[in-house]
């Protein structure tokens, strides 16, 4: 028996799904030679085999999806509602639908082929084509033949699930601003080449050999002409932000490059004109095409991920709606008004604050209060906008619209009226801008007044012109762009994304980080098990064993895991009541699993933990204690950010993990039981007392304080998935790392700072020359490209090595 | 000289045709997705038998 045990457990182990690859557990059901993890990922299969479909193994082994179990029959039937389909259709006729769907679960070249094979699972698809860096799925189908629900439904049976959030629409127009970044670099970059082409006679002055004036005069007019799309078309963006900083009386980082670029043209079109040179068309051309390059790199963003969602994309399309003649409707929920009868069905999210009319209420509240507990509700309680139903289906009549209910108030504190523009104006780079461009213009008035005093007009004009356009700023801002550009990307790459390059900055300057406890030091879906009980009976534990692995109960999942290498005996009048336990007959005696009430154990009903009771022929043994575990890694972490910050904890739980949590937080650095409004409250007043704050949250019941925070962090498990609005979005796997990836944000604003120090000395080197009027063309058409190639190498290759140094 | 002016005209129509591919490239969609199309074009046009899937009937019985 002994011998035989680590065998059984290397089978076990080996064992992998045909269809996921995920190792099988105790529950393998085999087909054929096929082995499979669960009932699930068989049922992919048999879709699969049954339309010949197969070829999905093929193309990459076992990397199938398998289905989520939460979905359930009818989820999409709200896709039939003309109003719904109206949002999200972007091109409907008689015959066609076009529909752009978003699958996060798609991850590797089985799934595209499977997705554009769809026409085999539904005949009523014309064509569907997937988009992979998006996750998403453009179909094609005919609404005569099938529809939207259905397709859905089916796509969600193979383990695709499209996530349909009205909140989401928008994401076309940002698109559409991608491509036009991509035209204007490639009109600034066929610009800058032909004009640097044309500019070589006049760097070797060729052109100004006796009888070649014709051929100069040509080079000159063609270069003016290549010019034109690049100051009228490339450079809009700075114009039409530097001027609109100028409206609102502030400086911004676009407008010394709009005034550059400008002064730069008119000065040459004065020179070709008067016939007093060749002009700078190559210099000005070269600018707008690196700033565009650096700009690009900078907010090269992740397509798939959002960093700006609201309860929208958490809350359903559409709700079942009861009318008063006992039928149901579908109707989408920004309608649903006061006095309205909705049914909510199991894992269905209640949309509007409610009272309870009918059935058994088992409300989920984790993602608002973080409590991970169901909590229970009876009749005429108050059912709050964002709990999600576990059970049977309820009914509910309305007390609040959507806008108006308890949770979505919360977007309605002036938190998340904060926007960008601010971000830039306090951002590092734009204020030491603001110095460079005030004491440019000083000189430059200086030099001006200077030479009117002089009484040479002439010079002066030259003078004005020659300090704004060899004292651009435009390398001191390419050292920024490519230096957060190249930190955006190296974060990316370890787990943590940043919504765009401000939030280095927030980050490197944070002092004081709030953590979130369930989901964001806790892991979600791993709980550490304990028996609290005298010790099991070796005969119990099989008994025990067979009741729970009867089950897919996540809790009878973790008990059947915690017995080793035993063999399941047959369970006799097996029952499983959804919500409370099991029970059945083991060995001739009655076995129960389950909480305290179906035990019928009498209790305060106050416990701190998760707890499945165990009774054997009615003699209660113990019961079984459920603990988020903690995130692999964490103390490591607490330890090193302790040096640095100082840390606190808001939960929403009771304060049972209080004991657990003291070797990591002060004592009165943990607050328990907080709502989201105490929890943005909390968040600042700690910044009224002068601190800058990082919180750190997952869940919908941090989104106010993630808003409110300097810079929020939402851990997730899967970064595609819903994660609330925040600034940046960490994988929870790298958690650990957190504490170098804020070291890396702090290098990166010193590398900047470097360059800057770098590109000022250039420009003083470049002024003394330009003013002494020693700067041969061709020295300064070959310097530009230098020192901007030089400079972008330098905070490249230096904010990669110090990457290395943090071990990223 | 004047081959010289000729010469230049070419260079610039030469020039000009590829940006306009390119402009007319994005404009297209060709990089809103680069990384789909060289996974599809791997994918073969028919779908052959798979001889490892079990057969219908052994899949019948089992149901």
């Amino acid at each position: 028996m002994i011998t035989s045990q680590p065998g059984q457990k290397q089978t076990s182990t080996n064992l992998h799904c045909y269809h996921c690859g995920e190792p099988c557990k105790e529950t393998t059901i085999h087909l054929e030679e096929k082995a499979f993890c669960c009932d699930g990922c068989k049922l992919v299969f048999e879709i699969l085999y049954e339309n010949n479909l197969c070829t999905y193994y093929d193309v990459a082994k076992s990397s199938g999806n398998s289905p989520d179990s939460s979905v359930y029959v009818g989820k999409f039937t709200y896709l039939k509602q003309p109003e719904v389909l109206k949002q999200l259709l972007h091109f409907s006729s008689e015959s066609q639908h076009h529909i752009k769907l978003f699958v996060p679960r798609i991850h590797c070249s089985s799934c595209i082929w499977l997705l554009e094979n769809l026409q085999k699972l539904d005949g009523g698809v014309i064509s569907s084509s997937v988009n992979f860096p998006r996750r998403e799925v453009n179909i094609v189908y005919n609404p005569a033949q099938t529809d939207l629900s259905k397709i859905a439904a089916r796509m969600a049976s193979i383990g695709y699930e499209p996530h349909i959030s009205l909140g989401d629409i928008d994401k076309i127009q940002r698109r559409k601003a991608v491509r036009g970044q991509w035209l204007k670099i490639g009109v600034a970059g066929f610009c800058f080449g032909n004009i640097m082409m044309m500019s070589f006679p006049e760097y070797f002055s060729i052109g100004s050999l006796a009888g070649q004036e014709s051929l100069q005069q040509t080079f000159i007019w063609l270069n003016f002409a290549l010019a034109l799309p690049v100051l009228f078309y490339s450079a809009q963006e700075f114009f039409v932000s530097g001027w609109t900083a100028l409206r609102n009386k502030h400086l911004n980082i676009d407008l010394p490059i709009a005034a550059a670029v400008l002064m730069t043209f008119l000065r040459s079109v004065y020179e070709i004109t008067s016939g007093t040179g060749a002009g700078y068309f190559d210099s000005m051309a070269g600018i707008v095409f690196f700033m565009l390059i650096g700009r690009a790199f900078q907010s090269r963003t992740y397509e798939t991920l959002s960093f700006d969602r609201d309860y929208k994309s958490y809350f359903p399309v559409a709700v079942s709606i009861l009318k008063p003649d006992g039928t149901e409707d579908q109707i989408t929920v920004s309608d649903l008004k006061k006095g309205m009868r909705m049914r909510i069905r199991n894992q269905e999210v209640v949309p509007a604050d409610a009272i309870l009319l009918r059935g058994d209420a088992r409300i989920d509240y984790s993602f608002v209060t973080g409590e991970s507990d169901p909590e229970k509700k009876l009749l005429g309680d108050i059912v709050y906008a964002g709990g999600r139903q576990t059970g049977a289906s309820i009914e509910l009549e309305i007390v609040k619209p959507v806008k108006y209910s308890y949770l979505t108030q919360l977007w309605n504190h002036a938190a998340f009226r904060k926007d960008d523009a601010e971000a830039e104006q306090a951002s590092m780079v734009n204020k030491i801008n603001q110095y460079f461009t005030v004491g440019i213009f000083v000189i430059a008035s200086i030099a001006a007044f200077y030479w009117w005093n002089a009484g040479e007009n002439a010079r002066m004009m030259d003078a004005v012109t020659t300090i704004l356009i060899v004292a651009c700023p435009c390398i001191l801002l390419l050292a920024a762009t490519f230096t957060n550009g190249n930190v955006l990307s190296i974060l990316g790459k370890n787990g943590l994304y940043l919504k765009n390059a401000f939030v280095i900055e927030k980050l490197a300057g944070a002092n004081a980080i709030v953590f979130d406890k369930t989901g964001t030091i806790t892991l979600n879906s791993q709980a550490a098990i304990r028996f609290v009980g005298e010790q099991l009976p070796e005969k119990y534990r099989q008994s025990i064993y067979s009741l729970a692995i009867q089950s897919t109960h996540p809790l009878s999942l973790l008990i059947s895991a915690s017995f080793k290498g035993l063999q399941a005996k047959i369970v006799k009048e097996f029952c499983d009541v959804t919500g409370s336990g099991l029970k059945g007959e083991v060995d001739g005696k009655a076995v129960q699993l389950g909480s305290a009430s179906f035990l019928g154990i009498k209790t305060v009903n106050l416990f701190s933990d998760t707890r499945v009771y165990v009774s054997v022929d009615e003699e209660i043994l113990g019961y079984y204690s459920f603990d988020h575990a903690l995130r692999p890694g964490l103390a490591n972490l607490i330890s090193k950010l302790k040096q640095r910050f100082s840390l606190f904890l808001l939960s929403g739980d009771k304060e049972n993990d209080k004991d657990r949590l003291r070797s990591f937080f002060a004592e009165d650095a943990m607050q328990f039981r907080q709502q989201p409004d105490d929890k943005l409250q909390f968040i600042s007043n700690l910044q009224q007392s002068g601190n800058k704050v990082l919180m750190v949250g997952d869940g919908l019941n941090d989104a106010g304080a993630l808003r409110q925070s300097d810079a929020g962090i939402a851990v997730s498990d899967n970064v595609n998935n819903f994660s609330p609005a925040c600034d940046a979005i960490l994988d929870g796997k790298v958690l650990p790392k957190l504490a170098s990836m804020l070291q890396y944000c702090r290098d990166g604003k010193r590398v900047i700072a470097v360059s800057f120090a770098l590109s000022l000395l250039y420009n003083f080197v470049g002024l003394y020359f330009s003013v002494r009027g020693e700067l041969e063309p061709v020295v300064a058409a070959i310097l530009m490209p230098v020192t901007s190639i030089s400079i972008v190498s330098f905070a490249t290759i230096t904010s990669s090595l110090m990457a290395r140094r943090r071990g990223l | 000289m004047s081959a010289l002016f000729i010469l230049i005209i070419i260079s610039m129509l030469v020039a000009g045709s590829f940006l306009f591919l390119f402009l007319h490239a994005v404009k297209k969609g060709q990089y809103d997705d680069t990384y789909t199309p060289s996974v599809r074009m791997l994918f073969d046009d028919s779908t052959p038998a798979d001889p490892t899937t079990p057969s219908q009937e052994t899949l019948n019985t089992k149901n």
